[in-house]
């Protein structure tokens, strides 16, 4: 039996080794304990505002608005918390809670790097020691977080098999997990993984749904009409969503990895492909998940590490279900376009994760009205990624893409320079 | 019957129960190595279904089944050699160990009408624990084990529960981590042992599994449970021979031997 219901609909549940099952046991009871302790939750309210720097803005994109027309934008701005992403609310609950279990060592995994110094970032803030699991072709493409990891004084261990990206990592972490759970805590940085993870990764990031509903009444006077983020695993979506949840005004809109196109097979969409994506198994949830009509995991894509997986969160399965949130998908190119477009028009450089919301909403603020609102999370920020952009953007002064062809959906196809399939 | 053949398997005690991945080094020569240890001193045999991310498999296993991969194989070639093998005259229950994706996705109904037409006797899934297995249980059907795991982390009211329902024998995790081979038995293994006994229904046997690598282990494991898994041994030692199947012969007949007339 689980304290908290451990499914959203039919989607979620706990699909791990019997080694692991007494600790998520545990780890459920104490968070459940932590959700309803005044003192655990000052002490992490204290660390959101004090150190991570919370709230963060609401910025009004008035430059970005007036070039594509119809609606008004404004952008969330998870890039101006600490460590430059939404990633470190959900790792100072975690880290706070796994000392509170008496836990010294933190497990983690990532993809971008973002979670990975988050995570580093919250144990070097408690004294804890740090192991972050990481593909080989992602430490490739986010050199940067690599290395700010270890300044941070966390481990970074290399992962080599299968398509060395985030889901080899997350293998990885378990492994250790399974090895050393009597000492360790596992920081999962999203929202999927078996249960509790899920509704406690929620629970950390609804900080920022909350946050912008607030503010966005303040500043506008009323709930956006539109908000949008971006959808890997699906926590800043998932934090965003739940302050809007009870707003059936509110359209909710997720946008996943389109890569090079639904077609082709070469993407991270678990909801626009129905070939590829099924229902399944991965990582202790059962979901929707990229894979092979013979049941193996699918080889993923996208321009961004941090979309790059190949199940979604089990509460995004559900969102959908119940028709309160609507899933979408934008490109590499068109990721890449909104990049370059944000970054020029409003001086902010986006992650190439919230890169794909902004695209979509270049996409979908046209054909709304002027009296109407979009918000955007802008999740993270793009200093990580430039080593990524740098030789897909031909000449970054002159790239100013235009809004037409952005949102008639066009923009260069293929040739982003990631890797190829590892598998043959 | 399923059942019945499982528990007739446990006459002798210890059982000698191996691991291989079907595909691995090759399809064919995974298919003679499987005959070989069935006709050379197993008394089941653990036969591997690959899958991509085998999260609770250490290095040995994860590299031969990702080999078993890359050689093309899947659950519809894993069923097509149990039927080989049963037409080679292997007679010992054959216990299929694979992940919960590709079963799912094959479908639950489908799974059982297979594996069952194939000739197994039961399945191990390591990622299914008993709070989610009730759909594929249902599918299977009464005499269609799915075997149940414990590990050391397991409490005594989990364990409970857990030993409860179980049927055909139970899985002991004898370390706290993944699968490979290890210099000594774990010290706890008697106590854990012991503990499932005082829960486990009379005449349900216990197997060892995970870190034994050697005949002298398995000896030193089969003096206190009924049944000894050898998984990423058996795979390292026929990954490195030159006749998989003359290797895998050997190392049943070692193990056979060092395991005679110990039971517990």
């Amino acid at each position: 039996m689980t304290i908290l219901p451990s499914k959203f609909g039919s989607y979620g549940g706990r699909y791990v080794p019997e080694t692991l099952m007494p600790a998520l046991e545990q780890l459920e009871a104490e968070f459940t304990r932590a959700r309803d302790d005044r003192a655990f939750q000052q002490k992490l309210n204290g660390l959101l505002v004090d150190y991570a720097g919370r709230p963060t803005p609401i910025t009004y994109a008035s430059r970005l608005s007036e070039r594509l027309g119809g609606a008004r934008i404004y952008l969330k701005r998870e890039d101006l918390a600490h460590t430059g992403a939404h990633k470190i609310n959900n790792a100072l609950g975690q880290a706070l809670l796994a000392q509170r279990m008496g836990k010294r060592r933190i497990i983690a995994e990532t993809g971008a790097g973002q979670h990975g110094v988050a995570s580093a970032t919250a144990c070097a803030l408690l004294g804890l020691e740090c192991a972050v699991y990481m593909g080989e072709v992602d430490m490739a493409r986010q050199a940067p977080n690599v290395f700010r990891m270890r300044l941070l004084g966390a481990e970074v261990r290399p992962v080599s098999s299968g398509s060395r990206t985030l889901k080899d990592a997350i293998n990885e972490a378990i492994r250790d997990w399974v090895t050393n759970v009597e000492t360790t805590h596992y920081l999962l940085g999203s929202a999927l993984g078996p249960h509790p993870y899920p509704t406690m990764v929620r629970e950390f990031q609804k900080v920022i749904g909350r946050e912008a509903r607030t503010q966005m009444l303040a500043k506008t006077g009323r709930t956006p009409d539109a908000a949008v983020a971006c959808v890997g695993g699906g926590s800043n979506a998932i934090g965003l969503f739940s302050g809007f949840l009870d707003d059936p005004d509110v359209a909710l809109i997720g946008v996943e990895a389109g890569g090079e196109g639904i077609a082709g097979g070469k993407h991270a969409s678990r909801f626009s492909d129905p070939e590829r994506s099924r229902l399944g198994v991965l990582h202790g949830t059962h979901t929707f998940v990229l894979q092979t009509p013979d049941g193996q995991i699918a080889e993923t894509h996208s321009v961004s590490a941090g979309l790059d997986y190949a199940a979604v969160g089990p509460e995004h399965a559900h969102l959908r279900d119940l028709g309160r949130a609507e899933y979408t998908v934008a490109t590499d190119a068109e990721a890449l376009a909104a990049f370059s477009l944000l970054s020029t028009l409003e001086g902010i450089i986006p992650a190439l994760e919230s890169a794909h919301a902004v695209a979509e909403a270049v996409r979908r603020a046209p054909k709304m009205k002027p009296d109407q609102i979009l918000l955007i999370c802008l999740s993270g920020r793009g200093d990580k990624d430039l080593d990524t952009v740098t030789p897909l953007l031909a000449s970054p002064p002159s790239l100013k893409p235009s809004p037409v062809s952005l949102a008639n959906g066009e923009g260069k196809s293929g040739g982003t320079g990631r890797r190829k399939s590892e598998r043959k | 019957m399923p059942l019945a053949e499982i528990k007739l398997a446990f006459q002798r005690k210890p059982a000698f129960m191996p691991y291989l991945p079907v595909g691995y080094p090759t399809l064919a020569d995974s298919i003679d190595a499987l005959e070989a240890l069935g006709k050379n001193g197993a008394d089941l045999i653990e036969v591997g279904i690959p899958f991509s991310d085998p999260l609770a498999d250490g290095p040995v296993i994860q590299q031969a089944t990702h080999t078993a991969l890359e050689n093309g194989v899947t659950l519809g070639s894993v069923f097509d050699a149990l039927r080989e093998l049963r037409r080679r005259g292997v007679a010992i229950p054959l216990i299929l160990m694979g992940y919960y994706n590709p079963i799912f996705r094959r479908g639950l109904e489908a799974f059982r009408r297979d594996a069952l037409a194939a000739g197994a006797d039961g399945v191990i899934v390591p990622d299914l624990p008993p709070e989610e297995s009730g759909e594929l249980e249902q599918a299977l059907g009464g005499d269609f084990p799915c075997i149940r795991m414990l590990a050391p982390t397991t409490s005594a009211d989990r364990a409970q529960k857990i030993c409860a329902s179980a049927k055909g024998f139970l899985y002991l995790v004898s370390v706290t981590g993944v699968t490979g081979a290890r210099d000594k038995v774990s010290a706890g293994l008697p106590e854990f042992i012991a503990r499932v006994r005082g829960a486990v229904p009379q005449g349900l046997p216990l197997c060892v599994g995970f870190g034994i690598a050697s005949p002298a282990q398995a000896a030193e494991v089969g003096r206190i449970a009924d049944g000894v898994i050898v998984g990423s041994a058996c795979v390292r030692a026929l990954g490195e021979a030159q006749q998989p199947k003359l290797a895998a012969a050997n190392l049943a007949r070692a193990f056979r031997a060092a395991l005679k007339g110990i039971g517990p």
